[in-house]
Formats: structure tokens, sequence, C-alpha cells
């Protein structure tokens, strides 16, 4: 409250009253805090920026400002007017609309249809398309986007931005005076983003209170006045944005020391022979990549959400196959277009989403352990319980080795805890004798033991000779782990950093301040 | 190869710019296609006799009505399989109730529209609220109303009153009522869907329920209410076919594989398993196109069960040719 009270003294608008506020909101999920105590304040005609690292809780404020979620204590006031939502629509209905992250559209309906979806205007009982299409147009009209986007096209005829445009006008059409937009530029371009800033400048303009979610620092300067930075689930402070550089945010969002301990980086003499090398290579969503894998070498790349991260490890694995460019394993020109070659090459690939591309969670361990075996080697076609005769020994073996906690290897994936599970998902690659391994957020959301035992693992495979390229979108662990690092941005490779760069350096990189030489005297401002 | 890549763009070029969906240009060359074989192996009746045409088209009039009952549920995401027995259990009650009576035929409906509705209504409620999958959850009734007939009826039961064949018999000038019937139950349909709030919102549900959701719109409701409309259009057919048969027999429904042709012609029509895209006059064509190939194959003199076979295979070269090209288009 009292630095609440410190911001409306320095800012010199017009409005002092906040158009929304929020005070000492808390949420817990089952296992974690997500929100603690947090307050903060929205005023008419400015925008206010929330950052912080994945899972600081932006999503969960957002949503349950929005009504998606009931907080477990703390207020939400709307206009000094005490508020509380059951339901989404509830917010709507008051004036809160929200764009979140994965659109919200019917593809295969029209525009109108889309916008007005839940309130179609009627005329004895029958629709009346015709006064849908002209009040759509109305609406479009606001954004200044009407000769853009027909109210009569199919939304699965618009490209990315006209959508990410119709989701702003679908949420503004309900009178919003509450806009929250969570990470609406990250499906877009820079020029795309270029025409959602001049839109945010007009609906500023109309007296709307703007909180706006964004991973790209770049973009927030741009667009915000005030810019708060969530971490762990706590406000740490609401800056004003003339008043700081971006590298002071990047600081407030990451300032922490590493808090796990991770194994000794590799030896000089421990980096062998190039095991990978890729060249030039594009495809539909990367372009022109360029690097090389050593064997025992632990390569991190790095990058936010949407700079294509995962689509990399896609691409090398065939499930999205390079399209132009060279790939060498070992010095042997390959081309990877399925996974089964890939497998077939030896090269592993641990899945980001390990429900979903990981794991046959309904399936016994043993035989998600097996099932990159089988794809290579089974005898004549038939399936055995234990594999072949030579893999006999291999589950307990591997269950071992990577210390899966069961009674039994029969049990069902899915009962195991997700630390768990993704053991199982590393024993099923080691299975596979890979000697090329992509590691895509390998510990995502799993306890600090997993996440130690599976460090010291990747290290063992890097001691062994295997080259390790390994995706995190957690900076503590891509500083920890690497010997090298990549940092994406926009689809390419934007830099390759030392090992144990530190956590402003990657994020300047990957925010794309790193060509701007303001940018690069601040980060420097701001390390000392 | 450069042959085929100029056809293809051309053939794109002309469905996308008139919007003609594909199935409609299958039906045409379906007619042409069957019309040719007819013409050679046979007595070219289906291009030289206006009145074979209209019989394609009365023998399709129950699948028809049934299939508009099935795109509405089909398009919400949902699906319904006891359609048949719905059919059975409207063609014998009816025609016991009427008992060869004219007077006794308002009660005979009121009472097949009010089962129809339980009907639906018991498959809406058991998805939406039990959350059955809607397979199961219509599967489950449709059999518990095959048991009830089963135990009470085991053949042609009681009698519809000449009057009441009206229905399947009379003309309006040279066009069957039939027909007549049919063509405003697509109409009703395209109706409720293009211009109801109820369809905008099935569309919702179909294409997206939760986004339908946040958007105000009460999901359930809709569902439910798609289901009962699609046991109505059941209940129609039936009646339909009790006028025809002058007397109901349990066996009528799944004889005629009600439920899944009406599925098929659905599917055939353009309407997306998965809901949210489709509309009735694709499944019209999905009908025609059933109906023209069953004359054809009767005039050809082709097997019964060689019938099945193209058929089937018919069903699954359409369906394949459509996702392969929305595919492209995507791509």
């Amino acid at each position: 409250m009292i630095e609440s009270d410190q911001i409306n003294t320095t800012e010199n608008t017009l409005y002092t009253e906040p158009l929304m506020e929020v005070r000492n909101i808390s949420k817990r999920f089952p296992g974690v805090v997500a929100l603690d105590d947090v307050s903060l304040q929205f005023l008419p005609g400015e925008v206010h920026a929330i950052v912080g690292e994945n899972g600081a809780g932006k999503s969960t404020l957002m949503k349950i400002v929005a009504g998606a979620y009931t907080p477990d204590a703390g207020e939400i006031f709307l206009s000094g007017k005490k508020v509380s939502f059951a339901h989404p629509v509830e917010a709507q209905e008051k004036g809160i609309s929200i764009i979140y992250q994965e659109f919200n559209l019917l593809p295969e309906r029209t525009v109108a249809h889309n916008i007005f979806l839940g309130r179609e205007s009627s005329k004895l009982g029958t629709l009346d398309v015709r006064k849908m299409n002209k009040e759509a147009v109305e609406v479009l009209k606001d954004l200044g986007v009407e000769k853009m986007i027909s109210p009569t096209s199919l939304v699965s005829s618009l490209s990315v931005a006209e959508q990410q445009l119709l989701e702003i006008a679908k949420a503004i059409s309900f009178k919003a005076k509450v806009l929250i937009m969570d990470e609406p530029t990250a499906a877009l371009t820079y020029t795309e983003v270029d025409l959602l800033v001049n839109l945010i400048e007009r609906l500023k303009q109309k007296g709307m209170a703007i909180i706006f979610i964004s991973h790209r620092l770049k973009e927030v300067f741009d667009i915000a006045e005030k810019i708060s930075v969530l971490k762990d689930g706590k406000l740490i402070k609401t800056v004003i944005k003339k008043d700081v550089t971006p590298s002071d945010v990047v600081f407030l969002m990451v300032g922490r020391t590493l808090d796990h301990y991770f194994p000794p980086l590799g030896m000089p003499e421990d980096f062998g022979d190039v095991a990978l090398s890729v060249k030039n290579a594009s495809n539909q969503i990367l372009k022109d990549i360029n690097f090389e894998l050593r064997k025992g070498e632990v390569l991190g790349v790095a990058g936010l959400q949407g700079s294509g991260r995962t689509e990399l490890a896609q691409s090398l694995f065939g499930v999205m196959p390079f399209k132009s460019g060279k790939m060498e394993l070992h010095g042997k020109a390959i081309a990877v277009k399925t996974p089964s070659r890939a497998i077939k090459n030896r090269m592993g690939f641990v899945t980001e989403d390990r429900k979903s591309e990981g794991l046959t969670p309904r399936q016994p361990i043993r035989d998600n352990i097996l099932l990159t075996v089988r794809s290579v080697r089974a005898l004549l076609g038939l399936i055995f319980k234990d594999g072949v005769r030579s893999s006999r020994k291999l589950v307990p073996m591997l269950g071992q080795q990577v210390d899966i906690r069961t009674d039994s290897y029969d049990r069902e994936t899915q009962f195991l805890s997700g630390g768990n599970q993704q053991k199982v998902v590393l024993a099923k690659w080691l299975a596979s004798s890979a000697d090329v391994f992509i590691f895509d957020e390998p510990t995502r959301g799993i306890d600090v033991e997993s996440k130690a035992g599976i460090h010291d693992m990747i290290r063992g495979l890097t001691k062994k000779g295997t080259a390790v390229l390994m995706i995190s979108s957690e900076l503590p662990e891509i500083i920890g782990m690497s010997d090298r690092v990549l940092v994406m941005a926009d689809h390419r490779i934007a830099g390759e950093l030392p090992a144990r760069s530190s956590e402003q350096e990657i994020m300047l990189v990957a925010t794309g301040h790193s060509n701007d030489k303001n940018a690069e005297q601040n980060a420097s401002a701001g390390e000392e | 190869m450069t042959t085929i890549t100029a056809s293809d763009s051309w053939f794109k070029r002309t469905t996308r710019s008139i919007h003609i969906p594909p199935v409609f240009i299958f039906l045409v060359v379906t007619f042409l296609v069957s019309g040719l074989l007819d013409q050679f192996y046979s007595d070219g009746q289906i291009f030289s006799n206006p009145a074979i045409m209209m019989n394609i088209i009365v023998r399709s009039v129950a699948l028809g009505i049934v299939a508009v009952g099935q795109t509405l549920v089909i398009l919400g995401a949902s699906i319904d399989l006891s359609v048949a027995f719905t059919i059975s259990i409207t063609a014998v009650m009816s025609s016991y109730i009427m008992k060869g009576e004219t007077a006794n035929v308002p009660v005979a409906l009121l009472a097949v529209f009010a089962i129809g509705a339980i009907i639906g209504l018991t498959n809406g409620l058991v998805i939406t609220k039990l959350k059955v999958s809607p397979f199961i959850a219509t599967l489950g009734v449709s059999l518990i109303v095959k048991g009830i007939i089963n135990a009470t009826f085991s053949n042609y039961t009681g009698s519809v009153p000449k009057s009441f064949e009206y229905f399947g018999y009379g003309t309006i000038g040279s066009i069957p009522v039939s027909i007549i019937i049919m063509l405003l139950v697509f109409l009703a349909g395209w109706f409720l869907l293009a211009r109801t709030k109820f369809g905008a919102h099935l569309y919702g549900v179909g294409g997206n329920s939760e986004v339908a959701r946040l958007s105000g719109v009460r999901t359930d409701r809709v569902l439910i209410g798609a289901h009962i409309i699609c046991s109505m259009t059941a209940v129609l057919a039936g009646i339909f076919l009790v006028s025809q048969m002058r007397s109901g027999a349990p066996w009528v429904g799944p004889n005629g594989l009600y439920d899944l042709n009406s599925i098929a012609t659905v599917v055939i029509g353009g309407t997306a398993l998965s809901g949210g895209k489709g509309g009735v006059w694709g499944t019209l064509a999905g009908v025609l196109i059933f109906g023209i190939l069953d004359t054809t194959f009767n005039q050809l003199g082709v097997n019964p069960y060689l019938k099945m076979v193209l058929r089937g295979a018919i069903i699954v070269l359409a369906v394949a040719s459509y996702t392969i090209r929305s595919k492209k288009e995507a791509a």
C-alpha cells in the first residue's frame, strides 16, 4: 500500500483514481504458492506491464482478475467498488476483458460470429446477421482495422496478426475498461508488433487501463509506462519506465544467486570431435541455423518463448525437418526426415512435453523404456516382454542407472511422480544407446531433488563422450550446465556466449537488445 | 506432372472462387458416372426417365430426415447412435396406437414425439451432466430402447389408416409429399443453423466448447437441445417409414442402418466429425449420393454384398480426398 501511494505521487496524469486495484491477493496451488500478497493499481490511460520469469505468477494474477480463478485471499476493486467474480463472463460484463495467450477464436466461423458469440443480435428469434456484420464493422473501426478485416470472412482465412487484432476487437467490444493482454506479441513478427503498438496507443487515449504481459523487454519498454516485476509469486517492485533501463528490470527479474547445485562444467580435454554440425539450415519456421556440437559437451540453447527453441530440437530430430542447408553427424552428411531416421542415426530426443510426446502414460514403465529399442531392433518383428535376449537385463539396469523409484517396472507410468516420469523418458533414450542427445526442458515441473539427479546424469553422459544439446527456459539451468550457450531470438540463433555468462547477458541477447548500443552500455552500468 | 498441377490449380481456383463444397462436385460426378454406366450396361433409365430420378430422392427421404438431426449433433462435436432404434420404436408404437383408425392419429403422433423427446433428453443429459462420451452414451440408450422394443414386439404390429399413407405415397402436383417434407426439414435445419442464436451457439460448442463457455454460451443446454432435435428427426423418419410400410416392425431402423448411414452421409457432406464445421446442404448432397449409388447398383444388378464393398470404398475415398485437399490448402 505504501508503495502504491508513492506511485500516485510520482505519476503526472489527470486521473488519480485507479480504474482497477488488487489488494493483498494470494493464491496457492497444491505444493506451490503461486501468488503471495500482491497489491497493484491500474490507472486509466496507462499501460502497465507485468514481467517476470516463467512461473513468477503473472498468468495466475491475470486469471484471478479476469474471473477464471478465485483468489484464496485478497480483494479486487473496480472504480473504487469491491468486486468478485464467479465466472469470466461476470468480469467481462463489468468491463474487464482478457486476451489469453492461446487463441480463443472459432476458425470455421466468420469474424462477426466470433465477435458476438454468446450475445448475437436477433430479431423475432432469428439471427440478425446484417446487424451483426454492421456492428462488427463498428468494432473494427474502433481499432482502425476495418479495411484489413471483413466481418464476413472466415477466421481461418486470416493471418495470425489479423487474428490477434480480432481477439482485441472482440475483447473491447464488451465495452472493456480494463484490457489484459497475455503475451500478445508471442506469435507476431516485428512489423506486426508495430501495428499492435499503434493500436494500444489508440486504446490508451480512450482512457482504458491496459495490462501488458510480455517476455520481450524491448516491447515492454516501447509500450508501457509502468512496469511491475513479479518473482516467485511476490511483487518485487513497481517502477516507472522512464526511471529505469532494461538491464535494471532484468536484474529485478532474475536477481538472485543460483539456488541449486550443478555438477562441474566440462574440461577442455573432455571435448572431442564435432559430433553434429548444422550449416545454413532453414525450414518453414527456423532461419539460417549454424552451429557445431562437440562430443563431451553440453551446448545450452536459451531464448524466450516463441523464439524457436523447441522448433530447433524438432527440426534436428526430424519432427519438422530442415528444408535447406546441411546437417552432418560425425562428419557424414545426413538428412533427418523422420524421427525414426534420427533414432537409427543414434540421436536421442527428450521432449519438453513428456505427457504428450515423451511417454505413453498408460503403458507400464517397462514398455516405455523399451520403446526405442523395439522401434529399431525387434526380432523378426516380434515383441517380447523384456525385449530380445540381448536386452533382457536392460530394463532393471537402466532403471537403476537413472534411479527410478518404483516397486515394479510393470506399474503404469502415469502413476509415477513427475520427476520419476522424466527419468523413464531418460531411460528410454539411454536404451537406444544414442550418442547425440537433445534435451528440451529436461527438468520442467519436477522437484529439486530429481532435478539435481537429472543434471548429474546429463553431465555423466558427456563424460562418456556423448554430445548434448540442452534447451531450457530456466536461465539458472542454462548457466549451471552449459559449456557454451546459443541464444535464440526471432527464429534465428542470435548469438553465442561462453560458459558462465550472466543471466543479464543472455537476456539482453534474447530480448534483442544486444544490437542496441545504448542497451549494452546500460547493461554494463547495471552490473556495476 | 505439369498437366496434373495445372488441372489441380484450376480445380482449386474454381471451387474456391464460387465456394462450392467438394461434396457437390462429387455429387455431380457420381450422377454422371452412374448415368453413363447405366447407359452402357443397362437400359439407360437414369438419364432418360425423370421418374427414376424422383425415385432416387424418395428412397432417400428417411435417411435424409435423420441425417439433418445427425448433422446438428455432429456439429456440436457429439454423435447419435440411437437414431435407428428411435425410428423402430416410432414405427411400432405409432402403428400400434393407430390400429388403422384415423381418429387415433393425433394421439399416436403425440406419443411418438414424446418418446423421441425423452430419448433425446436422456442422450443430452447423460452426455452433458454425467460426462459420458457421446458414443457410449447414445449406444447405451440405443441398447435400452432396443431391449424395450424386442421385449414387447416381435413383428409387424397394428397398422396405419389409409389416410395416413398420404405421407408415404401422396403427391402434390407431380411431386411426392415425402420429398417436400424432406426438403422442409432440410430448410428448417439450415434456418436453425444459419439464422438462429441456437445455431450460432451450436457451432461454438462444437468448434471449441471452452471458448463458447467463456463467451457466455450455456453449452450444456445447447447440446441437449441438439440431441432432442436429432431424436425428433428420427421420429419423423419413423413416421414416414411406417406410412410407407402400412404397419410398424421393430427391425425397420437397424435394417436400414440409419445410425451408421446417417453419420456417413453427414461426413461425406463435409461436416467435421470433431464438430464446429459444416452444414445441412452438404449432408443433402451426401444423402443423394447414397441414393444414386443404390439405384445404380440396382439398375446394374450388382451383387448385394459387392454393393456394400463398393459403397464402403466410395465413402472412404470421398472423405480421404477432402482431408488430403484441406491439408494441401493448409500447407
